[in-house]
C-alpha cells in the first residue's frame, strides 16, 4: 500500500537521518565519527549528512526510494557529543542495520563507512574513531588463521613475550648474506626474525632465493639451540596470484609463518591470504605500512583502533601496534586501548583509552601485538609491562647494532627479556626497578652489559601528535 | 671496538623460557611456583631425555596438580621427579584452563646429556 507520494527535490538530511530517540539494536553496526563541519551548518544536519552519505542517502530525493523501505535500511545519527578540549568538532554516533553489509567483508563495511562521505563538502574534517561490530557480524568473519594460543603451541613459547627482529639493512643484501643475518639472530636467542616490509622480490634478492636460504637458517638454528624458530617471509606482491605462489613455496620449505602488508596489499588480499593460511597451517604476521597516512591526523582519517579491529576480522596472527617508548608515534593509553581489541574476548567502553563502545569478540582468536621500531634493551622492562606476555617485541637495530654482532645482540635482548619476566613474576615493579633488574642480569651476561653501554643515552622524547581527547 | 675486545658468541642449547638466565636456586623456583599458584593455574611436571627435548609432548609426572595450593608439595614433586629421572630435563608448567594455554613453562632441572 503506497502511503507516500514522490516529491522531487532536495530535503534536509536531518529530517530523515537524525533520530535522537533511536535505541540501537544489538545487531546494529555502530560507528563514532569525530566531525568538524563547515561554519554555519547545524551539528544535527552535519551528523545526519554523515549517516546518510555513509548508508542509503544521496543529495537528492529519487523516485526509486519508494520501491523499498528505507526506514529499514537507513543509517541513523542517534547521538552527538562535544569533543573535550575541541570547540570546533563534535562526535556523532551512527547506527547501521546489519543488512547493509555483506557477511564476512570488512571491505564492504569500510567502503560504506569511509567512502564518499569523507570528501563531503559540508565537512571540513571527518575521522572514524571507532566501530562497534555486532557479534552477529563477527561470527561471519574468519579472523586470525591460528590465534595466540595455537601459535604458542606450534612454536612452544609460553609465559613470556616472543622476541624478534627485522633484518637489516632493510634493502640490498643478497639472499645468502641475508640468511646469514637471520641465522645469527636466531642462534643468539631470538624466536623470530622478519623481512622488512619493503623486501619483496627485488633485483638484488629474488624471493625464491631468500626463502631457501632463510629456511636453511631456521633449520640450523633450531637444531643447535633446541628451540623453535621462525622468520616472517614477506609474501606481499603485486598480484594475488604471485602472493599465493610465494605463500605456497614458504610452506614447501617448512617456514612456519609468512607476512603481509594489509593496507598497501589491501583487505581483499589480506582476507584471502588469511583463509589460505588457515587451510594450510601457516601463521600470518601483519605489517601496517601506510597506517600513519590514514590514522595520524587527530581530526581526519581513520583511527588505528578501527584498522586494528578490521584486521582482526580480516585475519592475522600478529599486528604491529607501535611501541609507546620507541622511535615511532604512540600514546600509551590509546595503544593499550587497541591492543585490547586485538587480544581480548570482550572490551568494555573506556573513554580514557579511546574506546567508544563495548565490543564483544565472542570466540574469535586473539592477535599478538607487535612492538617494533627504535627499541633497545633499556626499554625491555617497560615493554613487558605495557604489552604483557601476548606480544612480540622486535629489536632490529637493537639486536644487529650490538658491537659483537647479531647473535650477541639477540642474547642481550633475550637475557633482558627473561630477567624482566622473572622479576615481574616475583612481584617486582619492573618499570620502576628497570635499572636494577637489568644491571643485576648483566652481571652474568657480558652481551647484555655491552648492549646497555651502547644504547644508554638513546631516548625518543617527542610529544605525541595524535593525543586522546581529554580535558 | 678492537678485535681483541670483541667477544665470540657461542650458540647455547637453551630449552625456551628462562633458558638464558643463570640456574635458578630454590628461592627463585619457589617464587615462580608462587606466581603459578597466584594466577590460579594448575602446576604440572613433565620430564624427557635430552635427546628428545624437541618433541611436542614430554612424559607427564603423575597428573597436573589440580587444586594444589601448597608450594612445598609442588617443590617436593619436582625433586622427586628429578631423583627418579636424573638424566632427564624436568619442566614445570602452569596450565591455564580458562584460556587453554600454558601461562608458564620452564625447565627446572637439566638432564645430563
Amino acid at each position: 500500500m503506497a502511503e507516500k507520494s514522490y516529491q522531487a527535490g532536495v530535503k534536509e538530511y536531518r529530517d530523515k537521518y537524525w533520530t535522537p530517540d533511536y535505541v540501537p539494536l544489538d545487531t546494529d553496526l555502530l560507528a563514532c565519527f569525530k566531525v568538524t563541519g563547515q561554519p554555519g551548518v547545524p551539528n544535527e544536519e552535519v551528523a545526519a549528512a554523515v549517516a546518510a552519505e555513509s548508508s542509503t542517502g544521496t543529495w537528492s530525493t529519487v523516485w526509486s526510494e519508494l520501491l523499498t523501505d528505507l526506514e529499514f535500511y537507513k543509517g541513523r545519527a542517534y547521538r552527538i557529543e562535544d569533543v573535550p578540549g575541541d570547540p570546533e568538532s563534535f562526535y556523532t554516533f551512527v547506527a547501521y542495520p546489519i543488512d547493509l553489509f555483506e557477511e564476512g567483508s570488512v571491505v564492504n563495511v569500510l567502503t560504506s563507512l569511509v567512502g564518499n562521505v569523507f570528501g563531503f563538502k559540508a565537512l571540513k574534517h571527518l575521522r572514524l574513531e571507532d566501530i562497534r561490530f555486532p557479534i552477529a557480524y563477527i561470527k561471519t568473519c574468519g579472523g586470525p588463521p591460528a590465534g595466540i594460543n595455537v601459535e604458542r603451541d606450534r612454536l612452544n613459547k609460553y609465559g613470556r613475550p616472543m622476541l624478534g627482529a627485522t633484518i637489516k639493512p632493510k634493502l640490498g643484501l643478497s639472499a645468502k648474506n641475508y640468511g646469514r643475518a637471520v641465522y645469527e639472530c636466531l642462534r643468539g636467542g631470538l624466536d623470530l626474525t622478519k623481512d622488512d616490509e619493503n623486501v619483496n622480490s627485488q633485483p638484488f634478492m629474488r624471493w625464491r632465493d631468500r626463502f631457501e636460504f632463510v629456511a636453511e637458517a631456521i633449520d640450523k638454528a633450531e637444531r643447535e639451540t633446541g628451540e623453535r624458530k621462525g622468520h616472517y617471509l614477506n609474501v606481499t606482491a603485486s598480484t594475488p596470484e604471485e602472493m599465493y605462489k610465494r605463500a605456497e613455496f614458504a610452506k614447501e620449505v617448512g617456514c612456519p609463518i609468512i607476512m603481509h602488508d594489509f593496507l598497501t596489499g589491501g583487505f581483499t588480499a589480506n582476507t584471502g591470504l588469511a583463509n589460505w593460511c588457515r587451510d594450510n597451517g601457516m601463521l600470518l604476521h601483519i605489517h601496517r605500512a601506510m597506517h600513519a597516512v590514514i590514522d595520524r591526523h587527530p581530526k581526519h582519517g581513520i583511527h588505528f583502533r578501527v584498522l586494528a579491529k578490521c584486521l582482526r576480522l580480516s585475519g592475522g596472527d600478529h599486528l604491529h601496534t607501535g611501541t609507546v617508548v620507541g622511535k615511532l608515534e604512540g600514546d600509551r593509553n590509546s595503544t593499550l586501548g587497541f591492543v585490547d581489541q586485538l587480544r581480548e574476548s570482550f572490551v568494555p567502553e573506556d573513554r580514557s583509552r579511546g574506546v567508544f563502545f563495548d565490543q564483544d569478540w565472542g570466540s574469535m582468536p586473539g592477535v599478538f601485538a607487535v612492538a617494533s621500531g627504535g627499541i633497545h634493551v633499556w626499554h625491555m622492562p617497560a615493554l613487558v609491562t605495557i604489552f604483557g606476555d601476548d606480544s612480540v617485541l622486535q629489536f632490529g637495530g637493537g639486536t644487529q647494532g650490538h658491537p659483537w654482532g647479531n647473535a650477541a645482540g639477540a642474547c642481550a635482548n633475550r637475557v633482558a627479556l627473561e630477567a624482566s619476566v622473572k622479576a615481574r613474576n616475583e612481584g617486582r615493579q619492573i618499570e620502576k626497578e628497570a635499572r636494577d633488574i637489568l644491571t643485576e642480569a648483566a652481571r652474568t651476561s657480558p652481551e647484555l652489559a655491552i648492549a646497555m653501554e651502547t644504547w644508554k643515552e638513546i631516548v625518543f622524547e617527542f610529544e605525541t601528535v595524535d593525543k586522546l581527547d581529554v580535558n | 671496538m678492537s678485535l681483541s675486545d670483541m667477544g665470540n658468541y657461542e650458540t647455547r642449547r637453551t630449552l625456551e623460557t628462562f633458558g638464558f638466565l643463570p640456574k635458578m636456586d630454590n628461592n627463585d623456583i619457589q617464587a615462580q611456583v608462587a606466581y603459578i599458584l597466584a594466577n590460579g593455574w594448575a602446576p604440572a611436571i613433565e620430564h624427557e631425555h635430552p635427546s628428545n627435548s624437541m618433541d611436542v609432548y614430554w612424559t607427564m609426572w603423575k597428573l597436573p596438580f589440580f587444586g594444589e595450593t601448597d608450594m612445598g608439595n609442588v617443590l617436593a614433586e619436582l625433586e622427586a621427579c628429578h631423583r627418579a629421572f636424573p638424566d632427564h630435563h624436568v619442566r614445570l608448567t602452569g596450565y591455564d584452563n580458562y584460556s587453554q594455554t600454558q601461562g608458564s613453562c620452564f625447565v627446572v632441572f637439566e638432564g645430563r646429556s
